[in-house]
């Protein structure tokens, strides 16, 4: 199996443990990923409120040379895009080229001038998780999975934009492909309601109080359901979460709430080691809620 | 309003006839009314008790006199308000559009719909649907066919009738 | 082909309706009748504002007889409506009413066309159809045939009781079939009824207690109707009678073999306390339960499963009513009328996942809380939730599973009301602070809005807006334990988070599940919402499209007690109105064999449904019972030598009909 892979700027900086634990474990499923040559800004944070048009133009751009790519190296047409908010840019492009003729003419006039074609019907933005439980297979990753999680509970918390307008495979309240797949790796999922409430996004920024708050609400509320650890399939998610606790702390009170990206959940069931998967780069240590866990 | 008049003028109108089972899609199509939903104004309705009074010939008389396209309407299989004259009417028609089409009507012109006396929205988009498809094929005229192939007849009889008195003369 | 032009022929009237602007408005009237007059054949052509009226009848009736008109044409709407009105307008004029043929251009053209032109040529078509056709058309009369006197009642609600008593207090015998152990139905698991508060067991278990005394009602508990056969006046029903594994004439619901049971404690869930509460594998659905008889369940009795039990049950009943080795039985009745009154099912709320149901314990449906509620309930009307707590706050959700685009799209119209009814009795009972949560209040009945009034007096507290979702995570300290209500205060203009202890929510009302195959057993529709189709939501409400079977209470719809006590009326009156008449007019469209063409092929024999075609050895001729026959046609189209003619439906006249709109 082959896959395009647009990593965007988060996984080259504070993601890096996704981008890491994302490819070891890609490996270990026999999953070649591509990376898109020359790739840039996906177009998310406020471009897309203040100037749409361009904010798809800079999107279509990634778009084009992924299909280029892909005609190049004779690939699969899917564009593995790990971090939500890449995810749902270059979908909602995708989706604009398709639908609104305004756009689609603008941005087809902006690449001819960059000397690019515009991308061609077929060409798919996938999201990791949804790659792994519906084109590996559960029963595929299960036979590979070599220490399974027993024991470890975990907050399945999914974020706002993996769903959110386009629920592409799964339900748009109440996603469970992740629950599934952490099934899989012997984990063991908490009832948590809150898999799809604002994390606090950008608010933990800008209007700290505010931000502040949703994301003690979430690690509150997993800790409470008696998860040992939060995981996540978006940078930004794992950021907020993880990054503020000691703010969350002084504000509201302690959580101690390791949170991980799904893909390190799983590697370490598939028996990779802590190191490839990056689990050291979290600020709050998850080793002591995964020790003698597997 | 009058825009779409304009558009429309000189536009080929197809004229269907359409065969609508009492029970179920007449019903329907009261409903659609009742409903007051908005259809294309070409379909010619004769209604009967059940689909399956509908006589392959009645079909077949309908395109010969000039119809466009034929329309059957009748409950859905298993809900006949007669337990199974949709069944009989399905064997029928499935045979009738097999000598339609070798008889040169094309797919499309005959149509068997199941509409249920609760679908008055589907009376509307299977009447759009097949007139918009009945228009794209253009008109039928079976009539004027007829009259070609009769003068074509007669030409060739009265070509054949010349050939042989010349035949008898050089004899 | 046969022609149907003829130049001389019977002398025509033709008539166009306006219907006011319902026609008139769309259709340029004038120009179809003076196209109709033109016609061969048409001696009067006139329109009139609304045909259908005293006046409009008796102009034609007129016309028949100073005109010496020999046909009636009349355009106007649905023959589904008036056909039978402008037959009866040619017999006052003394014409044969089958010399009548309608034209629908109102629920056929104006009401569905909006370009006035292309309305108007297609009313013309039509009309032309109808004028090339009644050329055709014969005398013919309405066979009559005697009717069968007996009812029956399918379905033991509070509408069945109700028809069922009714036509039995007129003398009639009736046959009230009921699938459940006790008749009832959903009016039995209330305490109180709305706007009244008047205990529900004290107006229904005196009526329920009447069914069983009745001399004229025969009672059949338990049991289903797997088949109907015949027609109106004439129906052979088929009833499937499900064993109890007890005597029904021996058992006096005694509860001895109850208590005798293998089981000490109750362990199974009790469907009628809604799974509240628990019962043994014998059981009596409550008290009251009509025909006071115990019932096994063959899912969990042990005997029944393994036919290892002790049977302490048989041997503690002193009547030796208890009957291990009954079976199912089949019944065949006669009977003239049926009324169906089968009900609705509730709204499953697990289907709105968003609001909890099935997930956190202390989310209720109304029909629990019902039971919750009951004096005679699980918990004898103490109020406690399932967690052994007594709320404090309590949140009613209303229209779950109603006016939504994912589920139902209608309106249940029962929820505001008893939602209010719960509102009160919660209130009451516990005094907590309660919460309804509405989209808009609906309360157009009797004293409805007074109710409304009171219980805005009472303190309860109303919220406009749909819930968002019920959760169980906090956003503040208050929160913490509780369920959460998110919400849009739509009258306040924000977002509210109302924490509570107890979440009602309201199931709207919908079609049973298995109203799709009651109704082909029946031979009569469903809407697109699932439930019974009655023949005209105004003129016809409790008739249906098959002749004889009449339908009342929330299988047509969902209603209230009030409306369906009278909807059971009303039934009840037009199935006494039909087997009182002793007879019934059939409509004369059946099929017949022209013996001098049949050629003794047989074809048609198999296709008949009915078996009313048979061969006649001797002749070698084909021969057709008109009783049995239904008037389908579906042997008219089949016969080879043309030789079966179906009454109002032949050749000539369709394809007369053919010609007259292609011409």
């Amino acid at each position: 199996m082959n896959y395009l892979y647009y990593p965007g700027c988060s996984l080259k900086g504070t993601g890096r443990a996704y981008d890491e634990s994302l490819k070891a474990v890609c490996r270990a499923l026999g999953i070649t990923l591509s990376e898109v040559p020359d790739w840039n800004c996906c177009g998310a944070t406020a471009y897309m409120s203040v100037e749409e048009t361009r904010a798809h133009a800079l999107a279509a751009r990634n778009l084009s040379l992924a299909d280029a790519a892909a005609a190049d190296k004779g690939l699969k047409r899917d564009i593995i895009a790990p971090c939500s908010a890449c995810y749902l840019v270059l979908a909602k492009t995708l989706h604009a080229l398709d639908e609104q003729i305004e756009t689609r003419v603008l941005v087809e006039r902006a690449l001819k001038a960059g000397g690019l074609d515009m991308p061609k019907a077929g060409l798919q933005v996938r999201h990791p998780l949804d790659v792994l439980v519906n084109d590996v297979g559960l029963a595929a990753i299960s036979a590979k999975v070599k220490s399974p999680l027993k024991g470890l509970k975990l907050a399945p918390y999914y974020g706002c934009q993996l769903v959110r307008p386009y629920a592409a495979f799964d339900d748009q309240a109440h996603p469970v492909t992740m629950d599934r797949l952490m099934a899989a790796s012997g984990a063991e999922c908490v009832d948590f309601p809150l898999k799809t409430r604002c994390c606090g996004g950008s608010l933990t920024g800008t209007v700290p109080d505010a931000g502040l708050r949703l994301a003690y609400i979430i690690l509150k509320e997993a800790k409470k359901r008696g998860a040992h650890a939060v995981v996540t399939v978006c940078p930004l998610c794992q950021f907020n979460l993880d990054g503020y606790q000691d703010k969350i702390a002084a504000e509201f009170e302690e959580v101690a709430m390791p949170v991980l990206y799904f893909t390190q959940v799983l590697g370490l069931a598939l028996g990779l080691s802590e190191r490839e998967l990056g689990i050291q780069r979290g600020i709050v240590p998850a080793e002591p809620a995964l020790a003698g866990r597997r | 309003m009058t825009h779409h008049d304009k558009k429309g003028a000189g536009r080929f109108e197809p004229r269907i006839v359409a065969f609508f089972c009492n029970w179920c899609t007449y019903t329907a199509a009261d409903l659609a009314g009742v409903s007051r939903l908005k259809y294309a104004p070409n379909t010619r309705v004769i209604r009967v008790m059940c689909s399956g009074r509908v006589d392959p010939q009645f079909v077949l008389d309908a395109f010969s006199r000039g119809a466009d396209g034929v329309l059957l309407g009748g409950c859905h299989p298993g809900d006949c308000h007669y337990a199974e004259g949709n069944y009989k009417t399905l064997r029928r028609m499935r045979l009738l559009e097999r000598m339609l089409k070798d008889m040169g009507v094309s797919d499309g012109r005959f149509r068997l719909e199941w509409i249920s006396g609760a679908e008055g929205e589907k009376v509307k988009t299977v009447v759009n649907d097949m007139v918009a498809k009945v228009r794209a094929l253009g008109p039928l005229d079976l009539p004027g066919k007829f009259k070609d192939w009769d003068s074509e007849l007669e030409g060739l009889a009265r070509s054949v009738h010349a050939s042989s008195k010349e035949a008898a003369h050089v004899r | 082909m046969k022609s149907a032009s003829n130049g001389s022929g019977p002398k025509i009237g033709f008539y166009i309706c306006h219907c006011g602007t319902n026609i008139a408005g769309t259709i340029d009237v004038e120009a179809v009748r003076e196209h109709a007059a033109k016609l061969p054949g048409v001696a009067v052509s006139k329109g009139y504002k609304y045909m259908c009226s005293d006046p409009g009848q008796e102009m034609i009736a007129q016309d028949i007889r100073a005109q010496g008109l020999e046909r009636l044409v009349v355009a106007a709407c649905s023959p589904n409506l008036h056909e039978e009105t402008f037959r009866k307008a040619a017999a006052k004029g003394g014409l044969n009413p089958f010399f009548f043929q309608m034209v629908n251009i109102r629920e056929h053209a104006s009401w569905v066309h909006e370009d006035k032109a292309a309305a108007t040529q297609k009313a013309e078509d039509q009309v032309r159809a109808a004028i090339h056709r009644v050329r055709f058309h014969k005398a013919l009369e309405k066979k009559r045939v005697p009717v069968h006197p007996d009812v029956m009642v399918v379905g033991g609600g509070i509408a069945g009781i109700h028809a069922a008593l009714t036509a039995a207090n007129a003398g009639k015998k009736v046959i009230l079939v009921e699938r459940e152990a006790t008749i009832g139905g959903h009016m039995a698991l209330f305490d109180k009824t709305f706007p009244t508060l008047d205990c529900s067991a004290c107006i229904l278990t005196p009526k329920m207690s009447a069914v069983k005394g009745h001399p004229n009602i025969t009672l059949w508990a338990y049991s289903e109707v797997t088949k109907v056969e015949g027609y109106v006046g004439n129906f052979k029903v088929t009833v499937k009678r499900k064993p109890r594994y007890v005597k029904e004439d021996l058992c006096v619901g005694c509860d001895a073999c109850i208590d005798a049971c293998v089981f000490k404690e109750a362990k199974f869930p009790d469907e009628f306390n809604q799974g509240l509460s628990k019962r043994k594998p014998v059981y009596l659905s409550f008290p009251q339960a009509t025909p006071k008889v115990v019932t096994i369940d063959p899912k969990t009795c042990i005997q029944l499963k393994t036919g290892k039990c002790k049977m302490t049950c048989a041997a503690a009943c002193d009547r030796k009513a208890i009957d291990f080795g009954q079976k199912e039985e089949s019944k065949e009745v006669p009977v003239g009328a049926i009324i169906l009154t089968t009900g609705f099912d509730a709204f499953d709320p697990k289907r709105h996942e968003y609001y909890g149901y099935g997930r956190y314990p202390n989310v209720y449906s109304a029909l629990e809380v019902e039971r919750l509620v009951n004096a005679s309930g699980p918990t004898g009307g103490d109020v406690v939730l399932r967690d052994g707590r007594r709320p404090e706050a309590i949140g009613i959700i209303h229209c779950v599973g109603s006016r939504d685009e994912h589920t139902n799209k209608w309106c249940s119209r029962v929820c505001c009301m008893y939602s209010l009814k719960l509102a009160h009795l919660l209130k009451e009972r516990t005094g907590a602070q309660v919460y309804n949560f509405y989209i808009d209040m609906r309360t157009p009945g009797k004293t409805f809005e007074e109710f409304y009034d009171r219980l805005l007096k009472e303190g309860v507290q109303f919220v406009r807006g749909r819930v968002a979702e019920v959760n169980d995570w906090a956003m503040t300290r208050e929160e913490e334990g509780r369920l959460v209500i998110r919400v849009e205060d739509t009258l306040a203009g924000f977002v509210r988070r109302i924490p509570v202890d107890m979440v009602v929510l309201s199931q709207g009302l919908e079609a049973r599940k298995d109203a799709l195959d009651v109704r082909r057993i029946f031979n009569i529709g469903c809407g697109s919402d699932g439930f019974f189709q009655e023949r005209h939501p105004k003129l016809a409400p409790v008739s249906t499209f098959a002749d004889g079977i009449f339908i009342a209470g929330a299988c047509q719809g969902p209603k209230d007690i009030p409306d369906t006590v009278a909807q059971a009326g009303a039934a009840a009156a037009e199935a006494l109105a039909l087997v009182d008449a002793g007879h019934v007019e059939m409509e004369p469209n059946t099929s017949r064999v022209v013996e001098e063409e049949c050629s003794g092929c047989k074809s048609c024999v198999p296709l008949c449904p009915y078996s009313a075609i048979t061969f006649d050895e001797a002749k070698k001729k084909a021969s057709i019972n008109e009783i049995l026959c239904k008037g389908c046609g579906v042997c008219a189209a089949a016969c080879p030598s043309g030789s079966i003619r179906q009454n109002l439906f032949e050749d000539d006249e369709i394809f007369g009909e053919i010609e007259g709109v292609l011409s």
